[in-house]
């Protein structure tokens, strides 16, 4: 049922953690998220190339014959936690969490050679369209049909919603039915017939788009109709790591949580030695240091290759989302009215636990399927 | 005579070790015939006993194994792996708790004299902490001892003391100086159990059982040297042996709750419920949990096992399991349905399980059990309420 080899995080791991921590407490302090909130700003260039430049974040996790460092899942989690922690907006997730790994996971050498380098330190992102509106992310789902024109050029027709940066990502990645079932292809960004609307996100940081596709035209990447097992194992990859987030996120809340019970005086106390307050931070903290044991295990069991890794997936993704929802809420309360204003940064955190609770199939979803996985009849 | 265990290959040779002197097709200690249960765990305790495996980390001159932590929890995976208890049901109390704090605080001689009969099954040991009017509060105990000549007289009186009907011995936490001070002025004190000075009265508990106690001191005496650390220490000294008990906990009992998890899916499919879509949430959930859980575990034993300070995520782990097993028993039940108004087949849990006897058939008798003692697993060892406290106050910092 669990893996039993004890897996901790090494020392190397814990100064690779500190360093992130570092930068981004400098590089994202509130001022910068707030600026999402209030303006226009949607995209920082600036960022994304500095997260390359500086430390190889894009290419973090891609083997370095592909031009990436060779890290694995865990090293990608330990960034993701920071990065959730200061609610960074960024192509992060949807580029080198999920398109990256999906396109690593096809295990095609000139898919690796070509697109994968694009993805590392080109200054590009990419996009992978693969919901539809239901918000189910399974194979069943993919309603986009692509149809052949004999060489590698197909023509894609369909609409997908909730796609990660897919208004703006340089490389556009669509999944696609064909006679021979789903396959994966590029689209150009100014292809004909391809319409790209931004939606408007209840977490502003986090950038989202309808794609609709008339006849477009579609280069197919890899291999006709055998795309969905690496879909499926990058989504678990993309699943991991915004959970990751999601704890690096709730943590942040239950600081802030704390540090406003110390200060914070009533009754001629802190409020932080009224014990319902008290009991609350408590419960932030089991449920923000159990989702970061699933993530780390889950992790580990990834970078194994170990059979039982998806299940471990589902029970960190099912827990992480329900435990930051938990924890997002909570700080609210815990704030009193200051917690309900625009002004105070709560509400970003409520908006993106949230909305990350619905990205990547439910954790009701995650539920079903480990019941399945245990046995139980269908 | 006892063989040498070797730590690089101890999983391994433990494992082999254990299938060997089990009957082919063994299904746990519960699945034996109620009669027979208690003739086994004394035989099995002797096997133990005789290959060296009972005191593993203790030092081979008090009769242990002389291996590491380490090679202690792996051995008790392996033995809650294989359906089987470390010991007598009483063992734990001297094997756990106290056996690891003496060799912490003891003196050469008590370490010599009183490591050895633990070990034999000599001296059976029970936990004097609690008074009737300290529990969470046990800053505020008030049973005296008082030093006079060769001995010290201890009056006062201690409640809820597990197995103090079959112990040999207790440890009681008494006040040995006038300081008001909680913490201070209270010493760990060894008292022999066989006295006119000391008298048992069994405390029926909720379940129906009797496994807990009151106990009285009308000027009790013990020798002198049996204050384990120095006289005044004894705040201290408790809590040595209370953190010995949540790290064993967090080895073993992620296994006996994996066993336990398997036959509540046994039970779903027995009362035909794995269709039911609500049911197929509820287990989803409890296995999610359990699975976080154990993660959580896994960590603080990495830990533990490589000798560092446990992280702050230890702290959670008594909480977070009591908790766990409190709601799994309650989903059983639930499942059960109609079954649990009735008591079908014996009632588990028994000592020193908090789960059924791994192998127990899957009665509504084992549930109700295990409902019925899971409403301890919250208060024991302290209540929820208090480690939220010490979680709130110790690790996030927030005042008092
Ligand atoms: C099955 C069983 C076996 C036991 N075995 C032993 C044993 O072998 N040896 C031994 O010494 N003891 C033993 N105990 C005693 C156990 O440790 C105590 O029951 C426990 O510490 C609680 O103390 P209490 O019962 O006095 O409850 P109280 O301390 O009176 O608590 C009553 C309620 O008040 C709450 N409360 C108290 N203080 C606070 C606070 N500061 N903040 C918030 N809430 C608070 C508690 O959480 C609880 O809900 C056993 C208990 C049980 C149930």
């Amino acid at each position: 049922m669990t893996m039993t080899d004890d897996q901790v995080l090494s020392q190397e791991h814990r100064v690779f953690q500190q360093t992130m921590r570092r930068f981004f407490d400098k590089a994202v302090p509130e001022s910068y998220v707030r600026d999402f909130y209030e303006g226009e700003a949607g995209f920082d260039p600036a960022m994304w190339r500095r997260l390359d430049a500086e430390f190889g974040l894009p290419g973090l996790a891609v083997p370095e014959e592909f031009g990436g460092s060779g890290a694995g899942l865990i090293e990608l989690v330990l960034v993701m936690e920071e990065m959730g922690r200061c609610l960074l907006p960024s192509p992060f997730l949807g580029s080198a969490g999920l398109a990256t790994s999906v396109l690593l996971r096809l295990g095609d050498t000139e898919v690796n050679t070509c697109l994968v380098p694009r993805l590392v330190s080109s200054g590009d992102f990419a996009a992978l369209a693969v919901t539809v509106s239901s918000g189910d992310w399974s194979e069943d789902a993919v309603s986009v049909r692509a149809e052949g024109g004999g060489d590698d050029t197909f023509r894609l027709s369909g609409t997908v919603r909730f796609v990660l940066d897919g208004d703006l990502a340089p490389l556009l990645l669509v999944a696609a039915r064909t006679t021979s079932g789903i396959s994966l292809f590029e689209v150009e960004p100014d292809a004909r017939g391809l319409d790209r609307q931004r939606a408007r996100s209840l977490d502003p940081t986090r950038r989202l788009a309808t794609v609709v596709m008339h006849d477009v035209d579609g280069r197919l990447v890899g291999h006709e109709g055998t795309a969905w097992p690496a879909i499926r194992r990058g989504l678990d990859d993309a699943a991991l790591l915004l959970a990751a987030e999601q704890v690096g996120a709730a943590e942040r809340c239950m600081d802030l949580s704390v540090e406003y019970a110390r200060t914070r005086h009533q009754f001629g106390r802190p409020i932080g030695s009224f014990q319902a307050i008290k009991h609350k931070c408590a419960d932030m903290l089991l449920r923000v240091e159990s989702a970061r044991s699933a993530v780390y295990a889950a992790a580990f069991a990834l970078d194994q290759a170990n059979p039982q890794a998806s299940r471990a997936v589902d029970v960190a993704a099912a827990y992480s989302g329900d435990a930051f929802s938990w924890v997002a809420k909570e700080m609210i309360q815990v704030h009193g009215g200051i917690g309900f204003t625009w002004e105070h940064p709560a509400h970003w955190y409520f908006r993106r636990a949230t909305s990350s609770a619905a990205l990547f199939g439910s954790a009701t979803a995650r539920r079903r399927r480990i019941a399945a996985a245990l046995g139980m009849p269908c | 005579m006892s063989r040498e265990w070797r730590a690089s290959t101890f999983r391994e040779d433990v494992r082999a070790f254990i299938a060997r002197l089990l009957p082919r097709g063994w299904k746990g200690v519960g699945a034996l015939p109620v009669g027979d249960v208690d003739a086994f765990v004394t035989q099995w305790r002797d096997t133990l006993a005789t290959a060296g495996l009972l005191g593993l980390s203790w030092p081979r001159e008090y009769g242990g194994g002389g291996l590491s932590h380490a090679e202690e929890i792996v051995l008790a995976e392996e033995l809650a792996r294989a359906k089987v208890p470390g010991g007598a049901p009483w063992d734990p109390m001297g094997m756990q708790m106290l056996g690891p704090t003496l060799l912490e605080w003891g003196s050469e001689a008590q370490k010599a004299h009183f490591l050895p009969r633990i070990l034999r099954g000599e001296d059976r040991w029970c936990q004097g902490f609690s008074e009737p009017d300290s529990g969470s509060d046990l800053g505020s105990l008030s049973t005296r001892a008082v030093a006079d000549g060769e001995f010290w007289h201890v009056d006062g009186q201690k409640v809820w003391t597990s197995s103090a009907q079959v112990a040999d011995w207790i440890f009681v936490l008494a006040r040995t100086s006038r300081e008001e001070s909680a913490h201070h002025g209270m010493s760990f004190v060894l008292v022999p159990m066989d006295q006119p000075g000391v008298e048992v009265r069994p405390i029926t508990m909720l379940s129906g059982e009797r496994e807990f106690n009151e106990v009285f001191f009308t000027d009790a005496v013990t020798h002198r040297e049996n204050v384990l650390g120095p006289v005044g220490a004894g705040w201290k000294v408790a809590m040595t042996l209370l953190s010995y008990e949540r790290s064993h906990v967090a080895a073993t009992l992620p296994i006996q709750y994996e066993q336990e998890f398997e036959r509540l899916l046994a039970l779903v499919e027995r009362r035909g419920l794995g269709r039911d879509a609500l049911v197929r949430d509820q287990i989803a959930q409890a296995y999610t949990q359990l699975s976080v859980l154990a993660s959580l575990g896994r960590r603080v034993k990495a830990q533990i096992s490589q000798g560092g300070p446990p992280g702050r995520e230890s702290q959670l782990i008594k909480l977070a399991w009591s908790e766990y097993h409190r709601d799994l028993a309650e989903l059983a039940i639930n499942l059960l349905g109609p079954e649990a108004m009735v008591v079908e087949g014996r009632q588990g849990p028994f000592l020193p399980y908090t789960a059924d006897y791994p192998g127990a058939p899957i009665s509504s008798g084992a549930w109700i059990g295990t409902l019925l003692h899971s409403r301890s697993d919250t208060l024991v060892g302290g209540t929820s309420e208090i480690q939220r406290n010490i979680c709130a106050e110790r690790v996030l910092g927030l005042p008092r």
